[in-house]
């Protein structure tokens, strides 16, 4: 088949610590705090000679101030320009000469970075992290280029891509006064104007140990990470006193939005639709889950419903699917997508789609349908502890949203306790159109006259 | 996760253009990784590497795949890879799709350039299940009606996209005019045009002169001893006919060189494909070749392409460029998108650094810096069972020999600072051949010299 998609979200990689054996198990993994508020998290796979470090600061673009948007991707970028022991490009050189990896990310509730190197080296990259951690010197000299970078990118990954336009407009038109709604990588207009002052005080504000989760994946033991993690991260101060984090939260949503992108490039409509829905951080009990089995059962691989129906029976889309990632502080979304063949319209596939969910909100879902998404879900949690990584990713990303460890490691046992009525409630409660938006990605016949 | 933005990476287009002729083999092995030859009785040989984790990794590559293609139908390998796990067997392609889920059974199928790809993931209490579903897949796909209009339409829906994004563009305009009138210069995926007319007889065809025992090359890592995998073997590909049947393809050296295609397309990035003639994989010069490559554009954050381009003038978000080896050729290519005002700034930049770099070589740090990186990160290139069966098919299909493991970080440091500067003359004073797509400001189309 083609086309799979095909995410294994953080969370199922939770359900690897129970069930992997060679790499890290529950027992295994260790979580401490330093004196100075640093969170630190050890994953012991011994497999190979290698340890991957991520830092991930609890700061993401939810946090930035209104008018300023793109901020803390912009700062993700500035980092890698140097301390006055480390100037402009000595970090990035390091992982160079080794042969290591390393890159950074950020997303709405945080902002990571990471190096993968071999074991000897990891006191080395623990020692530049924590240089940068409070260290960062910025001159307009290498500010202004990055700031070319970053438009650059929102190029590349926004303004050449009719369908990540739409994305934008659609999540936007999604919150209506959570800061979800702005774009990670910002508003170009904001971007344009964002500099080294912004910069700085975006970094003084967020960037300090209390604020900050360390994470050590790899071939070492938790009391090597403990010993090395009070020597160096130990030694850097707090800067800051970090506040909760209370963004502005979504109202009771009253109606349903539409969202049309039409542009002349766009040879291939669809029709998306996200549900406003609550993370695994916002949900209540078992909920989050629930909307993750949904989810499955509804848009994933070849079995699903939504390919099973409009795909495969009716034949009237070339492909459908839906997803939901609920590792978010605040609520997030599920998606649902159908992209019609030629000869069908957008609306009759949307009408379509729209019968699948009515009839899972009405019927339910069958036992082995149930049955066979939870085994996969499982299973795939099993296939990602291969992955040092990707363990690394989740503990990360599940702790700089409001997760426990815990709670990453209790994952498949929740999971397992899901029943069809669970997922039948949760599709009454949450795919209600009035909490949604849909969009349309459609032609626009071009006008000559516009075009130079 | 919400949105998660890597920065640094470089573009998708490079990743979908490169993958299928480059695994990049580097230095001592991530593990205390053993290869064993495993030969069946019934005379199949693959790589293994026995590792205790719970699932099962097995990577498998026929010689011939989009090269293949009839001439006049391109997308016929495409159609048959999409086809293999849509229904076999007794099972049709929902009952196939249902059985591999139940068992979280991942299979897939990929064709590139010059090698069909597949490839099989298991949690090993599901392996002989497992094993059975990929012999139905490679034996008796059914090719069932319903399902080539599914696969087919889904491809078209894909070519549709395409024929509108500025990577897709500039990567088939670049291959079609280095390659004109070999089978390189045509779209693995096929085109609008030819996808309509692939009849099941050309996809049953393909299947049977292809899917063969002696141009198959196989890597097995996971919990399984090489009699069990001597079993396996011969149960899921015993049944494949002995001989493939190739339609020979010519050896070919990129055209083009000098040649600059700008192509119109009403974006705000333009997007930037420059490349010329490489050095095949089987050449004494290929290291030195792979070592001065990686100074002027290759994967780390330090190269010259990287530094000048986008550090310190901040006119592109990616650059990097690569050695691209082919069965019947070999490319340097590179690829970097960037603003409409600051194209041929862009594209002067990149022309000077090569031209550079050929005239001058490295200096001696880049040297070492280069060679320090490319032996080191073989370590961390080898981090999952999925990786390591992927890179054992490659060596194999690269005939590099089960010790070449061992003997590279040995090859790497053999290259001398003279090696460098001669070989990056002979690899980068040649000219390019640069497609360009967007509405670049003062960049037109000029012929080659």
């Amino acid at each position: 088949m083609l086309n799979r998609r095909f995410s294994i979200t953080a969370a199922l990689l939770a359900a690897a610590l129970a069930a992997a054996t060679t790499a890290a198990t529950a027992s295994d993994i260790s979580h401490f705090v330093l004196a100075n508020g640093l969170d630190v998290v050890v994953i012991p796979d011994h497999r190979a000679p290698v340890a991957t470090q991520m830092v991930w600061y609890k700061v993401g673009s939810a946090d930035e101030t209104p008018g300023k948007s793109g901020l803390a991707h912009f700062l993700e970028h500035l980092m890698f320009k140097g301390t006055a022991k480390n100037p402009t490009g000595r970090f990035s050189q390091v992982v160079a000469t080794i042969g290591g990896q390393e890159n950074a990310f950020t997303a709405g509730d945080y902002t990571g970075y990471f190096q993968r190197v071999p074991r000897e080296q990891l006191k080395a990259m623990m020692e530049l992290e924590a240089d940068r951690m409070t260290g960062l010197m910025l001159t307009d000299d290498v500010v202004r280029p990055e700031l070319n970078v970053v438009l650059e990118e929102q190029n590349m990954r926004v303004a050449n891509n009719p369908a990540a336009r739409l994305d934008e407009q659609m999540e936007a038109a999604l919150y209506l006064n959570h800061p979800y709604g702005r774009p990670v990588i910002g508003w170009r207009h904001e971007i344009e104007k964002l500099d080294r002052e912004d910069a700085l005080a975006f970094y003084r504000r967020f960037y300090t140990p209390n604020n900050a989760i360390l994470i050590i994946a790899g071939d070492v033991t938790p009391d090597q990470i403990r010993a090395l993690a009070e020597e160096i991260y130990g030694k850097v101060p707090r800067v800051a006193e970090v506040k909760t984090r209370l963004r502005p939260q979504e109202p009771v949503q009253e109606a349903a939005r539409t969202v049309t992108l039409a542009d002349p490039r766009v040879n291939q409509p669809s029709v998306s639709r996200y549900y406003l829905v609550p993370s695994s951080t916002s949900a209540g009990p078992g909920e989050s889950e629930a909307l993750e089995v949904l989810a499955h059962i509804l848009g994933r691989g070849s079995n699903s419903r939504l390919y099973h129906t409009l795909v495969f029976e009716s034949a009237i889309a070339i492909n459908a699917g839906a997803s939901y990632d609920g590792t978010a502080l605040d609520a997030t979304h599920l998606s649902v997508y159908a992209v019609p063949k030629p000869g069908t319209t957008l609306q009759q596939v949307e009408e379509a789609l729209d019968r699948v969910l009515i009839e899972v909100m009405e019927k339910g879902v069958t036992d082995e349908e149930l049955d066979r998404a939870k085994s996969r879900m499982i299973a795939d949690a099993i296939y990602a502890t291969d992955n040092q990584r990707m363990m690394a990713q989740w503990y990360g990303a599940a702790l700089a949203t409001g997760g426990t460890v815990e709670q990453v490691q209790s994952w498949p046992d929740r999971i397992r306790t899901i029943s069809a009525e669970n997922v039948r409630a949760a599709a009454r409660r949450w795919l209600d159109k009035r909490r949604s938006v849909t969009g349309y990605l459609v032609k626009e016949a071009p006008s000559e006259e516009k075009r130079s | 996760m919400r949105h998660a933005i890597f920065i640094r990476c470089g573009s998708r287009l490079l990743a979908a253009v490169f993958t299928a002729a480059m695994f990049l083999l580097q230095a001592p092995a991530a593990r205390a990784m053993t290869i064993e030859r495993v030969t069946s009785p019934g005379g199949i040989e693959a790589w293994l590497v026995r590792d205790s984790a719970p699932m099962i990794a097995l990577d498998f590559a026929f010689l011939g795949s989009a090269d293949q293609d009839p001439a006049d139908k391109p997308g016929v390998a495409t159609m048959v890879a999409s086809l293999l796990d849509e229904g076999a067997g007794p099972f049709d392609a929902m009952t196939f799709h249902g059985r591999l889920e139940r068992r979280a059974i991942e299979m897939s199928f990929s064709a590139g350039r010059d090698h069909f790809r597949g490839s099989l993931r298991l949690l090993k209490e599901n392996r002989d299940e497992a094993f059975d579903y990929l012999r139905l897949a490679l034996s008796e796909a059914r090719f069932d009606a319903e399902a080539i209009e599914r696969m087919r339409s889904q491809i078209m829906s894909r070519l549709r996209r395409d024929m509108v994004s500025p990577n897709d563009i500039a990567s088939r305009n670049w291959w079609a005019a280095a390659f004109p009138g070999h089978p390189y210069g045509r779209p693995v995926d096929g085109t609008l045009e030819s996808l309509p007319r692939i009849s099941l007889e050309d996809l049953r065809s393909y299947s049977q002169r292809i899917l063969a025992r002696d141009n198959l090359k196989i890597a097995l890592v996971g919990d399984i001893d090489a009699a069990t995998a001597g079993e396996l073997l011969d149960r899921t590909f015993g049944r494949l006919p002995a001989k493939a049947q190739l339609t020979p393809v010519a050896p070919v050296i990129a055209q083009g060189l000098g040649r600059r295609i700008v192509i119109k397309l009403d974006v705000p990035q333009a997007v930037v494909m420059f490349g010329a003639p490489g050095i095949r994989r089987n050449d004494p010069d290929f290291m030195a070749a792979y070592v001065v490559n990686h100074i002027l554009g290759g994967g780390s954050f330090s190269s010259r392409l990287y530094r000048e381009v986008r550090e310190k003038r901040g006119l592109a978000y990616g650059i990097s460029d690569s050695l691209v080896w082919l069965n019947y050729s070999a490319l340097m290519l590179g690829h970097t998108a960037t603003r409409a005002d600051a194209t041929g700034k862009t594209l002067e930049i990149i022309e000077q650094e090569i031209r550079r770099l050929a005239e001058e070589g490295p200096t001696e740090d880049e040297l070492v810096k280069a060679k320090s990186y490319l032996k080191g990160s073989f370590v961390l290139g080898l981090d999952t069972s999925s990786r390591i069966a992927a890179q054992l098919v490659q060596m194999q299909l690269d005939d590099l020999g089960m010790d070449y493991i061992e003997r590279r970080s040995g090859l790497i440091d053999a290259v001398t600072l003279s090696d460098a500067k001669r070989v990056a003359k002979r690899l980068l004073d040649s000219g390019l051949l640069v497609t360009v797509v967007g509405r670049p400001e003062g960049v037109v189309s000029k012929e080659g010299g």
